[in-house]
């Protein structure tokens, strides 16, 4: 191998994931594969207690919700998603983290226009287009129905 | 023995879910919001193909927790509003199925904001 110490900084950067990722991916991984196990363990207790399952799933989603606005309440939850990244993002939890960290900071800026607006600077747009791909998909499923029928 | 694969999938799942995400956060400088709309509407999109499905049946709570859950979750709501009230339905089972996540999302939110005191900034979900 003949190459300038300038190509084989390029080549090691390129093959080499950044140090960081060795790190926050399998974090990631174990935090929020544990928030899951969580809720698998949620959906079992509820269903032992006789819900059915569209019911023990929802119950599931407000017990993990509550929780995760609990934590953030406390300043708990930022301090682990400082370590966890995607893993405490990407369950549900983070949504509700998501919702109530800007609602809890923005509060200083009134009860309406800061609490009440901010509240969806994050939730909102994750509405906006998982509504809007529904009922996209709505009408797909529907014409299908139609074409098919 | 059962349970414990239960449990196994749901950690493996959501793990790779997670894992996932992170690697585009890493990679792509995605920022979490973008993340959080992808994947529900990437749980849309999955869950209209039939893919999903399966999945939870694997996995259970390592597929209904992360937000493509949530995203299976209004396709399938919008999938049986439509077979029950037509056209109309397409515009009714995304709120419907939901209803439960965002109002307690906000509700709970409310209670908190006005209980805790607003804290240092440590968050980065902007």
């Amino acid at each position: 191998m003949n190459i300038s110490n300038q190509e084989y900084g390029e080549l090691a950067k390129r093959v080499s994931p950044p140090s960081a990722m060795a790190k926050t991916i399998p974090m990631a991984f174990v935090i929020g594969g544990t928030i899951c196990v969580i809720g698998e363990a949620l959906l079992n207790l509820y269903g032992a207690l006789g819900l059915d399952r569209d019911n023990a799933a929802a119950l599931t989603s407000l017990s993990l919700i509550f929780l995760s606005i609990l934590l953030t309440g406390l300043k708990l939850y930022d301090r682990i998603a400082q370590v966890a990244g995607a893993g405490t993002l990407v369950p549900i939890t983070g949504f509700a983290n998501s919702v109530c960290s800007p609602a809890l900071d923005f509060k200083t800026e009134g009860y309406v226009l800061g609490l009440g607006a901010k509240m969806f600077v994050i939730a909102g747009p994750v509405i906006v287009y998982g509504v809007s791909a529904s009922v996209i998909y709505g009408i797909i499923y529907y014409c299908i129905k139609l074409f098919s029928a | 023995m059962d349970m414990f694969m239960e449990y196994f999938w749901a950690f493996i799942i959501g793990g790779i879910l997670c894992a996932i995400g992170q690697v585009l956060i890493d990679l792509t400088k995605l920022t979490p919001a973008r993340i959080l709309t992808s994947y529900v509407v990437a749980g849309v999109i999955l869950g209209a193909i039939g893919v999903y499905e399966p999945l939870i049946e694997l996995a259970g709570g390592g597929a209904t927790v992360p937000l493509t859950g949530f995203g299976n979750l209004l396709a399938k709501g919008v999938r049986e509003a439509v077979d029950e009230n037509g056209l109309l339905g397409a515009f009714m089972g995304g709120f419907t199925s939901a209803a439960v996540g965002v109002s307690a999302a906000i509700f709970f939110s409310l209670i908190a904001a006005l209980i805790f005191k607003p804290g240092t900034k440590v968050n980065n979900n902007a």
